[in-house]
C-alpha cells in the first residue's frame, strides 16, 4: 500500500467548498493527485509521509488570477522563479501571469516560454496572453493558438481595450474558445496624469485624481458587450461601488461576468497615501471608504467572485521617486491570505468557506482550470494548509519577492500559511 | 522653549503654536539690518521650477542672516544628465548644506526628500500641493492690517485647482477661524475644493463672494490652463477680474493680495494692483522677513 511519492495530510480541518466539505478529514495525495479524503484515521498507514495539520485549515491550493511576474524583460523587478517563490510563501499553488512583459506576451512562443521548466517556477504558472497584438488595442491576437500554447485567458492588462468593436470581437472570439477576456477597466483618456483616487485627499495633496466613473463606465460598457456576444468578461481588480453595481445587475440578468478584488482595496483607502507614500500608489488606486465598504458588501453578497493580488513588483529606484513619477503597483502574494483572514474573517465575519471559495474554487472555475480549486478525489494535489489563528508580523525585507514595494511592511496579521503543496510536493513550510 | 521645527513641508504638519512663533519671529526680523545669526550656515536652493520672488527672498533672507547660499537648477547641473531628485538632494547634503530649500513641479516631492535626506528641507512650492512660506507671509500681511484672523472673510479668486498658494492659505487661515471663499469657474474651483479645511466654501459668482470680504486674494491665471476648458480668457476677465468696481463690493477697508507674478489685465487691473487697497508689494517685503524667520527656526538659531 505504501508509496514513496505519497503524503497524508492528517487531522486537519478540510474546507473544500467545491465538494461541500467543511469538517475534520484526512487527505491522501499520491502521484500528484488527491486519491482519498476520509474521516480522521481511516487512511492511516497508506502514505510514506504524514503531515500533521492539527489545528489547521486544509484547503484546495489558492489560485491568484492576477500577478505580474515581469519575465521576460524586467527581471530586475521579479523573475518567474522569485515571483512563484513569493506565491508559494503566500499559499498560492497557481498563479495567472499577466502579459505586460517586455516584449508583451502576445504569441504562443512567449506563452510557452513562461511555462518552460527552465523558468524554475515553484508553483503552477498559467499565462494570460495579450488580447491584442502588442496590447496596442488594434488587432486581436490569435486566441486559439494562444490557448493551445497554454493561455487560460486574454487581457491587455494595464492598457484597457477601449475600442468598442475590438472589445466586442474579443468577447466573441473568446466565447468560442471558452476563455475569459480579462479587462483592466479604466477609461484612460479620462485619467491622463492621474496618480491616485479623485476625492478630498487628491485635492488636498494637489494630485490629479482618477474618478470612479473612469472605471465604472468601462465596466458598464463591457457587461453590455458580454450580454450581446455571450462572451465572458472578467473584471480585474474592481475598485468602485458603481462598477460593482454594474457587475451585480448584469449577473442578475444572467450575463457572463465575474469580478476580482485585491486585498489592498478591501483594507486601505485613499487617505492612507498619507505623505505621498509611493507604496500606496497603484492602479486602480485606493478608493474612498464608501467604495471599500461596497467591496466588502460584494464579498458578502456574491457580487465579487475572487480575491486576486495584482502582485506588481517594482525595484526600489522605481518607487523612491516623486509620487507622481513613481511606478504604479505593489506586491501582494505573501500578505493576501493574512489580509483575507484579518479583515474579512475576523472583522467582517466572512466564513472561512467563503474565503477559500474566493481564493481557490472560484478562481479555478472562472479560468476553467480543470482539477484545481478542489480536493475531490482525482484533483491535482495542490493544497494550502493555513492556521487562521496564528499571529504574525510581515517583514518586507524577508519577502521572497525580488521587490519590497508593499504598504504592509511591519503590519501584524492573523492567519498564516503553514504549508503549500503543489502536485503533491511541499514547496513551502511556514 | 521654542517649538522645534525640523523641516517646513506644508501647513498641515505645523502646529498652531509653530505658526504663531514663526509669525512672531518674522515680525521682529528686519531685512535692512544684516546680522550674523546664521553665520557659517550653508543654505542650498534646489529649484526645479522657475521663480523670482521666492528664490530671491530665500536668498536675501539667508544672506541677511549671515548664511551662504548656493543655487542648484536643472540647467547646467547633473539633473540635466538624468540624476534623480533623491540623488541630487543626497549630493547637495553631502556637499555640506545645512538646509535645502526646494521648489519642484511634482506635488509631494519635498516629502520624498524629508523621508530620505538627513538635512532639513524647506518647501518653496511643490506642484499643486503646498507653498507654506507664502501662506505664512500672507498671514503676516493680513495681520498687519486686521486685528485677528478669526472671523475674517477671505475670498480667494481664480485657478484654485492648480494653486498651491490657495491650498496653503486655506489650511492656515482655517486653522485660525477665518471663513475662506473660493471663487472661480468650475474647472478652477471644483466643488471638492471646499473639503480642504473647515470654514472653506465655494462660490462661482464672484460678485456674491466679494460681499463683505475683508481680504481679496487673486491668484495667477495661466493662459495655457484655460485651453480646452469651458471658459475663454475673455469670459474669465469678464467674470473674475478684480476691478475697482468689484473691490467696492468688499468691505471698505478690505485689502487686495496676490502672490505674484501678476498679469495685469487678466487677474486684475492696474487701478487695483497699484491702488490704495493693494498689499502686493508689502507681501513681497514680508516674504523676506518670513523666510528669515523660517530659516532661523529651521537652523536652530531662533531666539
Amino acid at each position: 500500500m505504501k508509496d514513496m511519492d505519497s503524503l497524508l495530510i492528517a487531522r486537519g480541518h478540510v474546507v473544500d467548498p467545491a465538494s461541500g466539505v467543511d469538517q475534520e478529514m484526512d487527505v491522501l495525495l499520491r502521484n500528484g493527485l488527491v486519491v482519498a479524503v476520509a474521516a480522521p484515521g481511516k487512511l492511516r498507514g497508506q502514505a510514506s509521509r504524514t503531515f500533521n495539520a492539527k489545528g489547521c485549515i486544509v484547503a484546495p491550493g489558492f489560485i491568484d488570477l492576477h500577478v505580474h511576474l515581469r519575465e521576460p524583460g524586467q527581471a530586475h523587478k521579479e523573475t518567474i522563479a522569485t515571483g512563484t517563490g513569493a506565491a508559494a510563501a503566500g499559499g498560492f499553488t497557481s498563479v495567472c501571469a499577466m502579459p505586460n512583459t517586455l516584449p508583451v506576451n502576445d504569441s504562443p512562443e512567449i506563452t510557452r516560454w513562461t511555462q518552460s521548466p527552465e523558468r524554475g517556477a515553484l508553483v503552477n504558472v498559467f499565462p494570460i496572453a495579450a488580447a491584442t497584438v502588442g496590447s496596442m488595442g488594434e488587432k486581436l491576437t490569435n486566441f486559439a493558438a494562444l490557448k493551445r500554447a497554454g493561455a487560460v485567458g486574454v487581457s491587455d492588462d494595464g492598457k484597457p481595450i477601449l475600442d468598442d468593436r475590438i472589445m466586442r470581437d474579443a468577447l466573441r472570439a473568446a466565447a468560442r474558445l471558452k476563455i475569459p477576456v480579462v479587462q483592466h477597466a479604466e477609461d484612460t483618456p479620462m485619467t491622463v496624469g492621474c496618480s491616485m483616487n479623485f476625492g478630498p485627499m487628491s485635492f488636498r495633496l494637489g494630485v490629479h485624481g482618477m474618478t470612479n466613473a473612469a472605471e465604472s463606465s468601462i465596466v458598464e460598457r463591457d457587461v453590455e458587450l458580454a450580454r450581446a456576444t455571450g462572451g465572458h468578461v472578467h473584471v480585474a481588480h474592481i475598485s468602485t461601488r458603481e462598477a460593482l453595481d454594474a457587475v451585480r445587475r448584469a449577473k442578475n440578468d444572467g450575463v457572463r461576468v465575474t469580478a476580482e478584488v485585491t486585498p489592498h482595496h478591501i483594507t486601505l483607502v485613499d487617505t492612507n497615501v498619507g505623505d505621498f507614500d509611493t507604496n500606496f500608489k497603484m492602479n486602480p488606486p485606493l478608493r474612498s471608504e464608501a467604495d471599500r465598504a461596497a467591496l466588502i458588501e460584494g464579498i458578502l453578497d456574491g457580487a465579487v467572485d475572487a480575491i486576486a493580488t495584482d502582485h506588481a513588483p517594482h525595484a526600489f529606484h522605481e518607487k523612491q521617486v516623486e509620487f507622481e513619477r513613481a511606478a504604479f503597483g505593489i506586491t501582494g502574494l505573501e500578505t493576501a491570505l493574512a489580509i483575507a483572514i484579518t479583515v474579512l474573517y475576523q472583522h467582517f465575519d466572512v466564513p472561512l468557506t467563503r474565503i477559500v471559495e474566493l481564493l481557490s474554487s472560484n478562481p479555478a472555475k472562472i479560468f476553467h482550470l480543470k482539477g484545481r480549486g478542489t480536493l475531490a478525489k482525482g484533483a491535482h494535489a495542490d493544497v494550502t494548509i493555513f492556521d487562521p489563528r496564528k499571529r504574525w508580523a510581515f517583514d518586507a525585507s524577508q519577502s521572497r519577492s525580488k521587490s519590497k514595494n508593499t504598504p504592509f511592511d511591519g503590519w501584524s496579521f492573523s492567519g498564516k500559511v503553514v504549508a503549500t503543496i503543489v502536485g503533491g510536493k511541499v514547496v513551502h513550510e511556514g | 522653549m521654542k517649538p522645534q521645527l525640523r523641516s517646513l513641508l506644508g501647513i498641515e504638519q505645523l502646529s498652531t503654536e509653530q505658526i504663531e512663533s514663526i509669525l512672531a519671529l518674522a515680525r521682529r526680523m528686519n531685512p535692512n539690518r544684516p546680522s550674523q545669526l546664521l553665520r557659517g550656515k550653508r543654505v542650498a536652493l534646489l529649484f526645479y521650477e522657475s521663480s523670482t520672488r521666492t528664490r530671491t527672498s530665500f536668498e536675501f533672507a539667508a544672506k541677511t542672516l549671515g548664511a551662504t547660499t548656493t543655487l542648484v537648477i536643472p540647467v547646467s547641473s547633473s539633473i540635466e544628465k538624468g540624476e534623480s531628485l533623491i540623488d541630487t538632494a543626497w549630493t547637495v547634503a553631502s556637499l555640506g548644506a545645512d538646509a535645502i530649500v526646494t521648489r519642484h513641479a511634482n506635488s509631494g516631492a519635498v516629502y520624498l526628500l524629508a523621508r530620505y535626506v538627513e538635512v532639513p528641507i524647506v518647501n518653496a512650492g511643490d506642484g499643486m500641493h503646498q507653498h507654506p512660506s507664502q501662506a505664512l507671509l500672507d498671514a503676516l500681511t493680513i495681520t498687519n492690517h486686521k486685528k485677528k484672523l478669526n472671523g475674517l472673510r477671505v475670498v480667494i479668486v481664480g485657478d484654485v485647482y492648480h494653486s498651491r498658494v490657495a491650498r496653503s492659505n486655506a489650511e492656515l487661515l482655517s486653522r485660525f477661524g477665518a471663513d475662506i471663499v473660493f471663487s472661480g469657474p468650475a474647472d478652477f474651483v471644483p466643488e471638492i475644493a471646499a473639503t480642504i479645511a473647515p470654514g472653506v466654501t465655494t462660490c462661482p459668482d464672484l460678485n456674491i463672494a466679494l460681499q463683505g470680504a475683508d481680504v481679496v486674494m487673486a491668484l495667477r491665471v495661466q493662459k495655457e490652463r484655460l485651453a480646452g476648458k469651458d471658459i475663454s480668457l475673455a469670459d474669465y476677465v469678464a467674470d473674475y477680474q478684480i476691478t475697482p468696481q468689484r473691490m467696492k463690493l468688499a468691505k471698505p477697508d478690505a485689502i487686495l493680495m496676490h502672490p505674484g507674478p501678476i498679469i495685469r489685465g487678466i487677474e486684475l487691473t492696474s487701478e487695483v494692483a497699484d491702488g490704495p487697497q493693494s498689499c502686493i508689494l508689502e507681501q513681497v517685503r514680508n516674504g523676506v522677513k518670513t523666510r528669515m524667520a523660517i530659516l532661523a527656526m529651521i537652523l536652530g538659531a531662533a531666539r
